[in-house]
């Protein structure tokens, strides 16, 4: 099938298979190997995109159904050659050993701060029904809120750091 | 992945026909279970049908009721305010499934509809009566720690892998449904799913190519008070060993009327009408909610490894009742 979809802002088109998923397509299709295939089955997060602006399992999403859809992956992250703040965090923060799952880690944080900002709660959110602070989030609830990403080097520590610097920066820059 | 043919449904109208004229298709809304099965060749369809992107993504809130459109997905029901304040239980158990991305994927439907974890169903060189009729069942001899201890049949012991719906069955929510003919059905939520019996690999009342729009949930002062405790292996991302629905209305410390429901536990999303009798007029107190959970697990039965999980849940409905109880309302 012909599928048309938007790429880290460029328009792309290609004749796919309807059973490529989309982290296929954007690995062999579309030469974006920078979204990784790790388990390829729904489990660990390497594969993590942006579509629409949510993060989203590239490997469990097949590229038919993202005809028109807005996709976000690593290499799109950086503007004229400058870091995402959470991009810079990482390194910062010494967030990664082998760097495998860094690039699905890195899109999910930067979804999380949009998450938090949106006062959205987690599963250890001690009440649903307050709203929640972004400056003020927990290492618990980073981590809840990253533990779709899992990482074999074990550099969840630093991560947590990372993610956590990110909030901050985030929030000091939301400030009058 | 076997070759399948793809379409992208425009209406209900246009899902339901296409569905009816081809006994093997399948309806794909955010893939989290159908391709995962797809891939490991346990699920089989030649035909997708799309309707991921029908427009049937929104939440209704009014004084009486919310109305959750079947492709809302699972994040977005969770964090929706309306939800939060009226139906903490409801919010509660979406966060505790799955992860963000996943939540970001999954609609409501779908996960009504999703499958069974169980290790021997999502292996095709298994015996699974649930996949294959008559082809027996590995998990009843085999290692079944994480299977159903209610619900249960000598055909299958699967549990249904669902929080959200444990959820919905206490809340007292609706399913509607169209079909092909335009038929439409509005089921309570007990009564979606079936318990395994002779024939597991029938899962639910819908029949081929009926297709879910939207699941009503009534609003009721009780529901206000509620909790969802979930019990696992792990902190995160991980099925329930046992997990708890509760809700309670108080006057004082006397409990006017109760609601309760278990998960990882039973073969469907299971709801116990006894242990919430016997909560009605009694004080609130763990007295009252331990014997509402023996009669929750009353009908259990424990396999080999699995028998742990008749006390575990019991525990855990006592613990919802307590937390449900002391929640500032």
């Amino acid at each position: 099938m012909t599928l048309e979809l938007h790429v880290n802002g460029a328009d792309r088109s290609a004749d796919v298979d309807t059973r490529v998923t989309l982290l296929d397509a954007l690995r062999d299709t579309f030469h974006l190997p920078g979204t990784k295939k790790g388990c390829d089955q729904g489990t660990c997060g390497a594969c993590t995109a942006i579509v629409d602006g949510q993060r989203v399992l590239s490997c469990l999403t097949l590229a038919v159904t993202c005809a028109g859809r807005d996709v976000r992956t690593i290499e799109g992250l950086s503007e004229h050659g400058d870091l995402h703040p959470v991009q810079a965090a990482f390194l910062e923060c010494d967030a990664f050993q082998c760097g495998f799952c860094t690039p699905g880690q890195i899109l999910s944080a930067v979804c999380l701060l949009d998450e938090a900002r949106a006062g959205v709660p987690s599963h250890v959110t001690r009440d649903v029904r307050q709203p929640v602070v972004a400056g003020a989030l927990t290492d618990e609830e980073i981590r809840e809120r990253m533990s779709g990403n899992l990482c074999r080097c074990g550099a969840y520590a630093n991560i947590v750091t990372a993610v956590k610097h990110s909030l901050r920066s985030a929030s000091s820059e939301a400030r009058p | 992945m076997r070759p399948f043919t793809y379409a992208d449904a425009t209406s209900p109208a246009d899902a339901t026909l296409a569905a009816a004229r081809q006994p093997t298709a399948m309806f794909l809304a955010g893939g989290t279970t159908l391709v995962d099965l797809m891939k490991i060749d346990v699920l089989r369809p030649d035909t997708l049908i799309d309707v991921g992107h029908l427009a049937l993504g929104e939440i209704d809130v009014t004084d009486e009721e919310v109305r959750i459109g079947a492709n809302v997905r699972n994040s977005q029901l969770a964090w929706h305010p309306a939800i939060r304040d009226r139906f903490p239980v409801l919010s509660e158990a979406l966060l505790s499934g799955a992860t963000t991305q996943l939540r970001n994927m999954a609609t409501v439907a779908g996960n009504i509809m999703q499958r069974t974890r169980c290790p021997y169903f999502r292996d095709v060189h298994a015996a699974c009566n649930r996949r294959q009729r008559g082809s027996g069942c590995d998990a009843i001899p085999g290692f079944n720690r994480g299977h159903a201890v209610l619900g249960t049949s000598e055909s299958c012991i699967a549990t249904h892998p669902s929080d959200m719906c444990v959820a919905m069955v206490i809340l007292d929510a609706v399913v509607h449904t169209v079909k092909a003919d335009e038929t439409r059905r509005a089921i309570a939520f007990g009564d979606v799913h079936r318990a395994p019996g002779d024939t597991p690999d029938i899962e639910t009342t819908l029949e081929h190519g009926e297709l879910i729009t939207h699941v009503v949930v009534p609003n009721h002062p009780i529901t206000r008070r509620s909790h969802y405790l979930k019990v696992r292996d792990r902190a995160s991302y991980e099925f329930a060993l046992a997990s708890a629905a509760v809700a309670l209305d108080l006057d004082g410390r006397t409990i006017r009327s109760a609601r309760v429901g278990v998960g990882g536990v039973a073969t469907k999303p299971w709801r116990s009408i006894e242990a919430e009798k016997i909560l009605e007029g009694q004080q609130a107190a763990e007295a009252a909610f331990q014997r509402a959970a023996d009669a929750a697990l009353a009908g259990a039965i424990g396999r080999e490894h699995n028998r742990f999980k008749i006390a575990l849940a019991k525990r855990t409905i006592v613990r919802a009742l307590s937390v449900a109880r002391d929640l500032p309302v």
